[in-house]
């Protein structure tokens, strides 16, 4: 993959003025520093891995014999956009798919290392994949709503997991929840596959968040999408980031400087034994990878110098 | 803007270097290849509706469905005992083959690990059981249901051994039908932490009914042309009753068909084409509801 023509954002002149006093390491010290490309969305709190949720420690993934992730040790904080940017092939997806043990629908899938969510192994023999999914939701590439009408869409999630409560307002809250209350109201009980696509991958993040997940998984959620469903969901997600814990695997970068809090940037390496594999290359506030990447591999990528 | 497009038009066509040859023999000759493999087969299927149809006609009328046979009186006979001889064979066939068939399908597609050497034999099995003769089918269930399990030569035995000839068939179409539900739904589905069961119960079954319906049926109605099978397990060609249970003695159709035709006199001939255009029928009225179903509950993605 070619990363994006246009280049990542330059630092304006005024943010280049402010600067970075240059704190090392420690992400969380990056504070109350306003920048004009990265300024925080109004009302939401500073960049912060006080409140982990996710800690990935020394994560390999293979696919049979082969070791498609390597190595991969970050901290994933609580109500936090994080975003996963790097070329294809290097793993960012592999590597979302092991929070909520999706990998494990793939025959050969395995992982060794952990992947600890509020301390506890997810791939502990105890853990019940189904009760981490619940817990863990996810938002697919594609839009793929079930070919019922909306509201049953939304309501399947409820339903399976027994959620006690009204599912007309679950609906309802759910499908606000995604903003798309509004132009779906008055047709409930339509098929969900008539909507548009921007519409369908709404209705697709309406029903993820319906059954209450911590945790909302989104794995290249735009890339189906023309620019005004991308700008919407993309605005959704600031909103959804005040209540849920938000990761986001995506090609855009634009896309993960203007949304996220902290990214991740990934890249396919090839080690002596000529094996490629994905690596975590630099995991920083999202502001410190776009402005003063510690990584020379990073600063090629976002500055489109990459490969 | 006239003389431009004159000139367009004037100018030889070889200029633009697009030219070519506007008749490509190769090119006709297969497609009228094609045409004519599909016109053998139309032509022939004709023929034999007409003739068919020809010679049912002076006996094609209420007798055929109201009368029972006889031997002596071919005016006075009809085909009611093998109209309903079918009709309980083959309801009683689908609703053994159909559970167990659709079932081995979620099995082999859904849960089944396609690396493990007994599953790729179990499939390898099925395939080659589709293509077993049916005759085959009658001796095994003739040896080991009427006479081994001793359930005799009744509708039980015939719907017994008639399901396991189309099992394979079944199982095959249900499992292309499974396999065509996109593979986002059921990720969607377990990702809202949906058990497997409740993601075929609700996701995968329900998309796949169309293609499940349109196989079987189709499966079913080969069983009901069979003769062979039937033939080892007593569907003997003089019943004057209609079956009554399970363990009631029966013929069916093909088997009533093959007797009549069999008759030196020419009325019994003109019997068996009026029973052949009955079995016809039922026939067209199972594909019917195959191609209804499909219509009606096919799935766009």
């Amino acid at each position: 993959m070619t990363p994006d023509r246009d280049r990542s954002p330059e630092p304006a002149p005024e943010a280049a003025a402010i600067d970075l006093p240059e704190p090392p390491a420690g992400a969380e010290e990056q504070e109350g520093r306003s920048m004009s490309l990265f300024s925080r969305r109004p009302g939401r709190p500073e960049a912060s891995l006080d409140d982990p949720v996710f800690h990935l420690s020394d994560l390999d993934v293979w696919y049979g014999d082969h070791q498609a992730v390597r190595d991969v040790t970050m901290t994933i904080g609580r109500r936090q956009i994080t975003a996963m940017i790097g070329p294809s092939g290097c793993g960012k997806s592999t590597v979302i798919r092991c929070l909520n043990r999706m990998n494990d629908l793939i025959p050969g899938a395995r992982v060794v290392g952990k992947v600890s969510y509020h301390g506890e192994n997810l791939y502990d023999p105890e853990v019940d994949p189904i009760e981490v999914r619940r817990r863990i939701g996810m938002v697919f590439q594609k839009p793929n709503p079930f070919p019922k009408s909306v509201y049953d869409n939304v309501a399947y999630g409820p339903r399976v997991n027994g959620m006690k409560g009204k599912l007309d307002d679950i609906v309802e809250e759910a499908l606000t929840g995604a903003a798309l209350w509004d132009e779906v109201k008055d047709n409930l009980k339509g098929s969900a596959l008539a909507l548009s696509g921007g519409q369908q991958q709404r209705l697709c993040i309406a029903r993820a968040i319906a059954v209450r997940p911590e945790v909302v998984l989104m794995d290249e959620p735009c890339s189906a999408l023309d620019p005004i469903a991308t700008a919407k969901i993309e605005d959704l997600m600031a909103g959804l980031a005040s209540e849920f814990t938000i990761v986001i695997v995506t090609h855009n970068m634009q896309q993960a400087a203007r949304i996220s809090d902290y990214t991740a940037f990934f890249t396919s390496d090839i080690d002596p034994a000529g094996v490629r594999h994905g690596r975590l290359v630099e995991y920083d506030a999202t502001e410190k990878i776009f402005e003063n990447p510690v990584d020379q591999r990073t600063e090629d990528y976002i500055t489109g110098r990459f490969g | 803007m006239s003389t431009e497009r004159e000139a367009i038009a004037e100018a030889p066509a070889s200029t633009s270097g697009l030219a070519g040859p506007r008749f490509r023999p190769g090119e006709s000759a297969f497609r009228w290849m094609l045409f004519a493999c599909l016109a053998i087969g139309i032509v022939f299927l004709g023929v034999l509706l007409t003739y068919v149809l020809v010679e049912a006609w002076p006996r094609l009328d209420s007798r055929l469905w109201t009368n029972f046979p006889s031997i002596r009186r071919p005016e006075r006979a009809g085909a009611q005992s093998a109209i309903s001889g079918t009709i309980w064979v083959i309801a009683f066939t689908g609703l053994f083959c159909l559970p167990v068939g659709i079932m081995a399908a979620i099995y082999l597609e859904e849960y089944a690990d396609p690396d493990r050497w007994y599953n790729r034999l179990i499939e390898l099995n099925i395939q080659n059981l589709a293509a077993v003769p049916s005759i085959i089918y009658g001796i095994l269930g003739l040896g080991l249901l009427a006479r081994q399990l001793g359930l005799g030569t009744t509708v039980l035995t015939a719907s017994l051994t008639l399901s396991l000839l189309v099992l394979p068939v079944v199982i095959i179409a249900s499992r292309e039908a499974i396999r065509a539900v996109p593979q986002s739904i059921r990720q969607a589905s377990l990702a809202l932490g949906a058990t497997q069961w409740q993601t075929i119960r609700r996701q995968v079954l329900p998309a796949a009914v169309p293609g499940i319906a349109t196989g079987s049926i189709l499966a079913l109605s080969r069983a009901i042309g069979e003769a062979a099978p039937v033939i080892l397990l007593g569907a003997v060609t003089y019943v004057a009753f209609n079956p009554e249970g399970l363990d009631s003695a029966y013929t069916v159709l093909p088997v009533q068909i093959y007797g009549w035709i069999s008759q030196s006199r020419e009325e019994f001939h003109h019997l068996a084409a009026a029973a052949i255009v009955i079995l016809l029928v039922l026939l067209l009225l199972m594909n019917a509801a195959a191609i209804w179903l499909r219509n009606r509950y096919s799935k766009r993605w």
